[in-house]
């Protein structure tokens, strides 16, 4: 017997949401102002995902707060959160570790060691994303970190990563991350992309472009250099066929910060049996839905970068959507209600998903939603 | 992939296109308090622009994510989308400011350290190269949000290449 | 050892909580109660946070979610604690993790 890990009896709620971020504080609101009890759970110490790292002002429209910061974002939910707090009852730094399809229990793990089960009766995963990693030499030494990493230590709890980076991927992620880090002072050695454009917002790149940071296209992170941590990184340009071509560059940094993209933490989907197909234009494997964010599974709903990776945005439109879902389901509230505000989401995904980047996301979901599951 | 194309596909401006459209020559050289060049080119779910212009130079967008198109006879130069543009893609370039081979340009900032009013700054191109001093006229904070619009006077012949500054240490 | 924080930010505004002593490898060192043990770390200059058992390859901060294993550490004699999303506690005895960690058993 351990003499670690408590575990503690079964609790029930009628509404569990998985993941604090964008998609599942939404997710949480909008079901617990349509009448609904829900537990929303984090592993992070502070609730708002990704937001409360968001240094930089939105885009899309006013219905997106376009002009406020991320982190000014996650406020504005927090305090709405604040309003239904009657409703919503918050475990943070509580990992849901697995689900059991003989009964519907889910288990969650406070810090290390306190677990409890408990069995909702409707689940939003609003699980978030993981960071991909490259394979390159020496890419296990302490300095080689993921780009969200990086934003939490330094927006999050104010240390600088490191004084010189090399940024490896130019999608927003990139772009958006090289801005903040010199924010914070740290200098910007170079980014490098694959692809013969820079994935994120022109507008982004153009931000970090006219304060020096040269952008290396076409040119890949061939090996991090160091014995027990990153002391430099050698690129190399690649082809069309991403073969390496032409002459090594050596970069002197000490932090290499990986933003080659996410894919959709999952595991929890797998686990309950939903519906799973494989749609590179989302990074990964993402549940089948219906036009409510609802899986094949009757009981579970989807929504933000767990349902496709896209951006905060859109996710927060998402997890409204599943709250409407959840919501009607149990039959909360009068339907007519529910019919205003889904038209009222569907409109403005449609609108953010409109532009360049917005046609890929498209081109994805198609592969995964079906208009209603069949009885 | 020529170099023209491999500058744009990396962020930099090389020629107007869509979206990023220089004003009209004979109405600039008189507007006093200047007019705005947004250089803004690709489609993106974004209309700050439009629903904080104050005067409607911003034209309505159809779609939200249009390229924004500008109404130069309604521009007042007032940099109230300077401020307010997520991707920091707006420019006020008044040409009427000081002597003949001067200009005044209102940038958006948003690192350290601040300018200081009357200061030397080194002003810096699309790649980031200092190509001219300027001296900052004056520092404002219109949205209290901490994104600065910097008032900074430039040679007049830099005004199309300028597009940030650097405080000199 | 002082830590290395960002003194000022152009947007942001750092509210840190209460200033508490911990020991890494034995050596104290200062950090903010409630605050990722990791983070606190970073900030004193720490860089390995383990060893790895086969190769004895180093490895520290990583993912920052709890999800890559990169960060476990040694915190008050158990192994493997996932040190980017623990908070610190005042007096928390840290060791750099060499190898798979031990785990306590009861006597019984």
């Amino acid at each position: 017997m351990r003499t670690r890990g408590k575990v503690k009896g079964l609790r029930q709620t009628e509404v569990l949401v998985i993941g604090g971020g964008p998609a599942g504080l939404s997710a949480s609101l909008e079901a617990a102002s349509l009448g609904c009890q829900v537990t929303l759970v984090d592993s992070d110490l502070a609730l708002g995902g990704q937001l409360i790292k968001q240094t930089h002002k939105f885009f899309g429209s006013k219905d997106e707060r376009a002009g406020t910061r991320g982190f000014k974002i996650s406020e504005i939910l927090l305090e709405e959160l604040e309003r239904y707090k009657d409703r919503v009852k918050v475990h943070m730094n509580c990992t849901a570790t697995g689900f059991y399809r003989e009964d519907g229990v889910v288990s969650c793990v406070i810090g290390e060691d306190e677990y409890f089960r408990i069995k909702p009766g409707k689940i939003v995963m609003a699980t978030g994303a993981q960071e991909r990693l490259l394979p390159f030499p020496n890419n296990h030494l302490p300095g080689v970190y993921g780009a969200g990493a990086v934003q939490t230590l330094m927006n999050v709890y104010g240390v600088a990563p490191g004084k010189r980076v090399l940024m490896v991927g130019a999608g927003n992620i990139g772009l958006i991350v090289s801005y903040q880090l010199m924010q914070a002072g740290v200098e910007i050695a170079g980014i490098v992309e694959a692809m013969d454009r820079v994935g994120g917002y022109w507008v982004h790149a153009a931000k970090v472009r006219r304060m020096g940071v040269p952008i290396y296209l076409r040119h890949t992170i061939k090996e991090a250099l160091g014995d027990r941590v990153v002391a430099g990184a050698v690129i190399q340009e690649i082809d069309d066929r991403f073969q390496p071509v032409g002459k090594e560059i050596q970069i002197d940094v000490d932090i290499i910060c990986m933003a080659v993209g996410l894919t959709p933490t999952c595991e929890l989907l797998w686990q309950a049996g939903c519906e799973m197909v494989f749609v590179p234009q989302l990074c990964g494997h993402v549940a089948q839905r219906d036009l409510f964010m609802r899986t094949s599974h009757p009981d579970i709903w989807v929504a933000g970068d767990a349902a496709g990776i896209e951006e905060a945005s859109a996710a927060m439109v998402e997890g409204r959507i599943a709250g409407v879902g959840v919501a009607r389901s149990l039959g909360k509230d009068d339907s007519s209600e529910h019919s205003k505000r889904l038209e009222e989401y569907r409109r403005r995904l449609a609108d953010l998903r409109g532009g360049e980047v917005g046609q890929k996301i498209c081109q994805g979901l198609e592969c995964c939603t079906v208009n209603e599951w069949g009885v | 992939m020529n170099e023209k194309e491999r500058l744009f596909n990396s962020g930099v401006l090389v020629e107007p296109r869509k979206g990023a459209v220089e004003p009209p020559e004979d109405l600039w050289q008189n507007k006093k308090n200047g007019l705005v060049i947004i250089e803004c080119p690709q489609r993106i779910p974004c209309n700050p622009c439009h629903t904080s212009c104050p005067t409607g130079a911003v034209k309505p967008f159809k779609d939200i994510n249009d390229q924004p198109e500008i109404d130069y006879e309604k521009c007042t130069g007032c940099a109230r989308c300077v401020a307010v543009c997520p991707g920091l893609a707006c420019f006020v370039v008044d040409l009427t400011w000081g002597d003949e081979d001067n200009a005044l340009m209102k940038l958006p900032y948003e690192m350290l350290p601040v300018p200081e009013e009357g200061k030397t700054v080194d002003c810096l191109n699309r790649v980031g190269e200092s190509i001219s001093r300027g001296k900052v006229v004056k520092v404002l904070e219109p949205m209290h949000d901490r994104t600065i619009v910097v008032h900074v006077e430039v040679p007049r012949s830099k005004v199309m290449e300028i597009r940030t500054i650097r405080v000199v240490k | 050892m002082v830590m290395d924080l960002i003194e000022k930010h152009p947007i942001l505004e750092f509210k840190h909580g209460k200033k508490v002593k911990f020991t890494f490898d034995g050596d104290e060192m200062e950090g903010y109660e409630g605050e990722p043990i990791a983070a606190a770390l970073h900030a004193n200059g720490v860089r390995i946070y383990r060893v790895t058992p086969k190769r004895e390859q180093t490895r520290g901060f990583f993912c920052a979610i709890g999800k890559c294993s990169s960060c476990f550490m040694v915190v008050d004699g158990v192994p493997n604690v996932r040190t980017c999303v623990t908070p610190l506690k005042t007096g928390m005895r840290v060791e750099t993790q060499r190898g798979k960690g031990v785990i306590a058993m009861d006597a019984d």
